[in-house]
């Protein structure tokens, strides 16, 4: 593939975004823009406890105020469904998963600081609050549950009474592996054991959620605005498992989203509520979250307590990995919260290497917290952490290098099929190695070390592979393994009478690009301007049932929908054109807008063959419909697998234990690149997420109490300007998957995926390069930690 | 509830509010400007700064009745009348400072007040001036260089791909 700049248009061009220019001008269209005629609002009294038994809700005062047009309570949503768990995870034994009920509004008790107890819809959202405050909430409190190891012991406090225990599944994977695997280890010639943690994080996305409810008794039709990267999911969730609305009385519209992150994956209550609400009111009903209440109310991320192993022989072969992980699901199942430390994580703990043996353990607790769900990368984040944690470790015990301990188990033959389930399609890893150990100057790093010792700081060099599974996902596996949809995309191309397109897509953009990059696709395929081609997205009542964007899968699968269905307009143009032409469609190539009798120098114009499909006066009706319209949709064969290598450079002041990125490089093989710009802007963002994992962002509970302590910008550490570097990111390493018809693997995890184990092993080998023989620190590496890790080396 | 005046974007408006109603309210809802955004509710974020008397704000920090009388600029001010970009905004867009574009409003008229103190701030100028600025998609990466750019400096000289 060509480097940046060297195409104009098209696929492989740093196209600008034409989305920018709304957005730089105010004229965006965020959920919160939108404000419907005669719209109440909603506030939510959520609970200032962790965990108590809710024996009363008395809103009769709150309902004589002013402006108060209902209040609803649990009460009020007995009759209708929880808020529903999208995959349904088997344990070792065999057994489903525990899945309590998740209420619409609290109901008998509180489970978490931040579950909604009592809505009051009024006339404006000062009077709502006003209202709120005048609701008397009996809660007796009990003990909260917080820590999940204290969660797993025998005659733990339940945060659920009708289930058995706190564990929601114990799963073992690959099960049958386990006695081969004990045996390996019982002929390893090293061990290395590493207890690590993968920190509890908050997306963040910069807008918080909104919803709007609207019902028109009219046609019955309910329609909800919500900050959702997959309204189509919303709608089946909510309609057909918590209100029971069939699809076609209902219409999900996520307009512009500002950031998801995959915490706008899951259908929440509030979207539930505005919706059920704006029909028993019979008022648009609009809420509006606060960042106080997303923090206490959007999914969490991450949040996996982990013990890992690695057996080597001793050649420094890896011959086997074991793991045991708890992993917190909070005090309900959010949407695809049982798949994320099981199938999104177990599945990738082969790595890039070719490990033989591999048992995952995973116990799944729940605890009295905000549920936690997939945050971008979701498992395999906290997959290659460990791996990665655990390969530098061992390289340290041994003396080895740690890039030649790597490279020297690396897999090198494709298909690769791991022993955790997965067949790896293609890959490269030691070219994107060896463009890591230029982009990274590795050669120039002792130099750079010296000069750090001379300043009195201690530099260190950190390195990681990463892999991931994207493109999620082929449906009869996933199936298989507990989903409980299809992961399909669809796609509808609409060609208009005068040649102009709009693609009407599942996926979802919030930040990708897809406006940009989708036409370049099909402009591409066409031969036409790109500014012929507009995308539609995020809209029921526009798009075909799409499954919406998340596990770096929009292009993977919903653009390949698009490709198919592009193939589909241009045979049937080609059959118009063959019409107009007087020749045999066989005969009819394209070629820059233009479709031409082979060997001829007889053509037609894309914008006549157009028109003609429209006003079919000489048209073959006999052999072809009029019009010009193809929806595809496409169920990948695999998953794809992005790949790479990461390295990051830190100072550490030995006074202070503050650690500084002085350099962060990557080395990407996305296969397939359409728009190197925004791919490269992806992995800017996922690397800044990843390094505020490493060093600053930790979602932090009262053990005791169950409060949230990291509730609002003032105590949780968003990553700033200045806690930041310039990042060398390359993806010229380029293996195109091998089952997608644009040889595309995803962009958009990588960098969250990739960037905290580097982070980590560089501050180590800092601290080494000091003289500390520190092992590990926990996430985040706070100036406390460190300092207190040297200090007690 | 209290009449307010004030000129936004160079045009009088004017509305009632209640004495706890905030310039960042007033102007979403009242104006209906939703280009000014609300991300968080401690002053950090900075999606709704804009200028008032030609002072950069964070407009959820202000009370509507403060800023009565005031000359106000907002994110949908910043474009000629014809919508052509200002320097700023193309230069966010050729740089792609610009994913989601929630935050992008306040970073826009941050940059603008931060080049209107300091013509040619430095890379490490440009990120100190950021701390109340939240990005969530960008890593800052581009946003510093089309800040840089937009200085009219050359962004070459940062070393940044």
């Amino acid at each position: 593939m060509p480097k940046d700049g060297d195409i104009k248009s098209g696929i492989g061009a740093s196209s600008k975004r034409r989305e920018d220019v709304r957005f730089l001008t105010g004229n965006g269209n965020y959920t919160d823009d939108i404000n419907i005629r005669g719209q109440a609002y909603v506030f939510f009294l959520r609970s200032d406890v962790a965990h108590g038994t809710l024996n009363s809700v008395d809103t009769s005062a709150a309902s004589a105020m002013p402006g108060v047009v209902q209040i609803f309570t649990g009460a009020d949503f007995e009759a209708v469904g929880g808020i529903p768990c999208g995959w349904e995870v088997t344990d070792k034994h065999g057994q489903p998963m525990q899945e309590p009920k998740h209420p619409v509004l609290a109901h008998g008790k509180v489970r978490h600081v931040g579950e909604p107890i009592a809505a009051v819809v009024a006339d404006s959202l000062e009077q709502a609050r006003d209202a709120a405050e005048a609701i008397e909430v009996d809660i007796s409190e009990l003990p909260a549950v917080i820590n999940m190891k204290d969660a797993f012991k025998e005659g733990a406090t339940k945060v659920h009474d009708d289930l058995t225990s706190n564990l929601c599944y114990d799963w073992g994977f690959v099960e049958e592996n386990k006695g081969a695997v004990e045996e390996a280890f019982k002929n390893a010639h090293h061990v290395t054991t590493l207890d690590l943690v993968n920190n509890r994080l908050v997306a963040n996305p910069m807008e918080p959620r909104v919803a709007i409810g609207d019902y028109a008794r009219s046609d019955e039709q309910h329609t909800l605005y919500t900050t959702s990267q997959n309204p189509h999911v919303i709608r089946l969730l909510m309609g057909a498992f918590v209100l029971g609305i069939p699809e076609h009385k209902l219409r999900v519209v996520a307009p512009d989203v500002g950031g998801g992150f995959g915490t706008k994956i899951f259908h929440y209550q509030e979207e539930a509520f505005c919706t059920f609400a704006a029909k028993a009111c019979n008022r648009p009903v609009k809420w509006t979250s606060s960042r106080s209440e997303a923090f206490m109310s959007d999914a969490h991320g991450r949040d996996h307590v982990t013990t890992i192993q690695l057996a080597l022989d001793k050649d420094n072969n890896f011959t086997a990995l074991r793991t045991d992980t708890l992993a917190n699901m909070g005090a309900y199942l959010s949407t695809f919260a049982s798949s994320v430390p099981t199938w999104l994580h177990g599945t990738l703990m082969a790595g890039n290497y070719k490990t033989p043996l591999i048992y995952v353990n995973v116990k799944a607790m729940f605890t009295n917290t905000v549920p936690v769900d997939a945050y971008r990368g979701a498992g395999r984040p906290e997959a290659t952490y460990q791996i990665e944690r655990v390969i530098d470790m061992a390289a340290r015990e041994l003396g080895a290098d740690p890039v030649a301990l790597r490279r020297q188990n690396y897999v090198t033959e494709f298909p690769y099929a791991t022993p955790v389930a997965v067949e790896y399609d293609t890959g490269d890893y030691h070219s994107t190695m060896d463009k890591l150990e230029e982009i990274g100057d590795f050669s120039g790093f002792e130099a750079r070390r010296k000069e750090s010792e001379a300043k009195g700081k201690w530099r260190g060099l950190g390195i990681n592979n990463y892999i991931e599974a994207c493109g999620i996902a082929p449906s009869n596996l996933v199936g298989q393994l507990g989903a409980r949809a299809g992961l399909y995309d669809a796609a509808t191309v609409r060609v208009n009478a005068t040649g102009s397109i709009s693609v009407m897509v599942g996926a979802h953009s919030h930040g990708q690009g897809h406006e940009t990059a989708f036409p370049q696709v099909v402009a591409d395929m066409i031969g036409i301007d790109e500014s012929q081609i507009d995308i539609v997205h995020g809209d029921t009542s526009k798009i075909p049932f799409g499954m919406g964007t998340y596990g770096s899968r929009s292009l993977a699968v919903c653009g390949s929908a698009m490709v198919r269905a592009t193939e589909k307009i241009i045979a049937k143009a080609k059959k118009i054109a063959a019409h107009l032409l007087e020749a045999s469609d066989t005969d009819i190539e394209l070629k820059d807008g233009m479709f031409s009798v082979a060997g001829t120098d007889k053509s037609v114009a894309w914008g006549d063959v157009t028109l003609a499909a429209y006003v079919p006066h000489n048209y073959p009706l006999e052999d072809i419909e009029p019009g010009l319209e193809e929806t595809a949709f496409y169920d990948p064969s695999n998953f794809t697998y992005p790949a790479g290598a990461y390295a990051c450079e830190v100072e550490v002041d030995p006074d202070t234990g503050k650690v500084t990125i002085e350099r962060f490089a990557a080395a990407d093989d996305f296969g397939n690149v359409i728009n190197p710009m925004i791919v490269s802007g992806q992995v800017h963002g996922g690397i800044a997420q990843g390094v505020g994992q490493a060093l600053l962002e930790g979602c932090s509970y009262d053990q005791e109490s169950g409060q949230l302590l990291t509730g609002s910008y003032m105590d949780y550490a968003m990553p700033r300007a200045d806690d930041l570097p310039f990042y060398s990111v390359d993806h010229s390493c380029q293996t195109p998957c091998t089952h997608n018809p644009l040889g595309v693997k995803g962009c958009g995890e990588a960098g969250a995926i990739g960037s905290p184990p580097s982070v980590v092993n560089a501050v180590i080998d800092a601290l080494h390069s000091g003289g500390k023989k520190v092992a590990h620190i926990d996430m985040p590496l706070t100036p406390d930690r460190v300092w207190n890790a040297i200090n007690n080396a | 509830m209290a009449q307010v005046t004030m000129t936004v974007n160079g045009k009088a408006a004017s509305g009632t509010v209640e004495g706890r109603t905030l310039l960042s309210s007033f102007l979403r809802e009242t104006l209906d400007l939703t280009g000014t955004h609300v991300g968080c509710d401690t002053s950090q974020c900075g999606a709704c700064v804009v200028h008032v008397d030609g002072v950069a704000v964070k407009s959820c920090t202000m009370l509507a009745a403060e800023a009565d009388g005031a000359d106000v600029a907002t994110i949908e001010g910043q474009a000629a009348p014809d919508g052509t970009l200002n320097t700023i905004q193309q230069a966010f867009q050729d740089h792609h400072g610009l994913q989601c574009g929630f935050c992008t409003p306040g970073m826009v008229m941050t940059t603008a007040a931060l080049l209107k103190d300091n013509p040619k701030p430095s890379e490490q100028e440009i990120r100190v001036h950021l701390e109340g600025n939240i990005c969530r998609c960008t890593g800052y990466h581009n946003i510093i260089k089309a800040i840089y750019a937009a200085s009219g400096q050359d962004v070459a000289a940062l070393g940044a791909d």
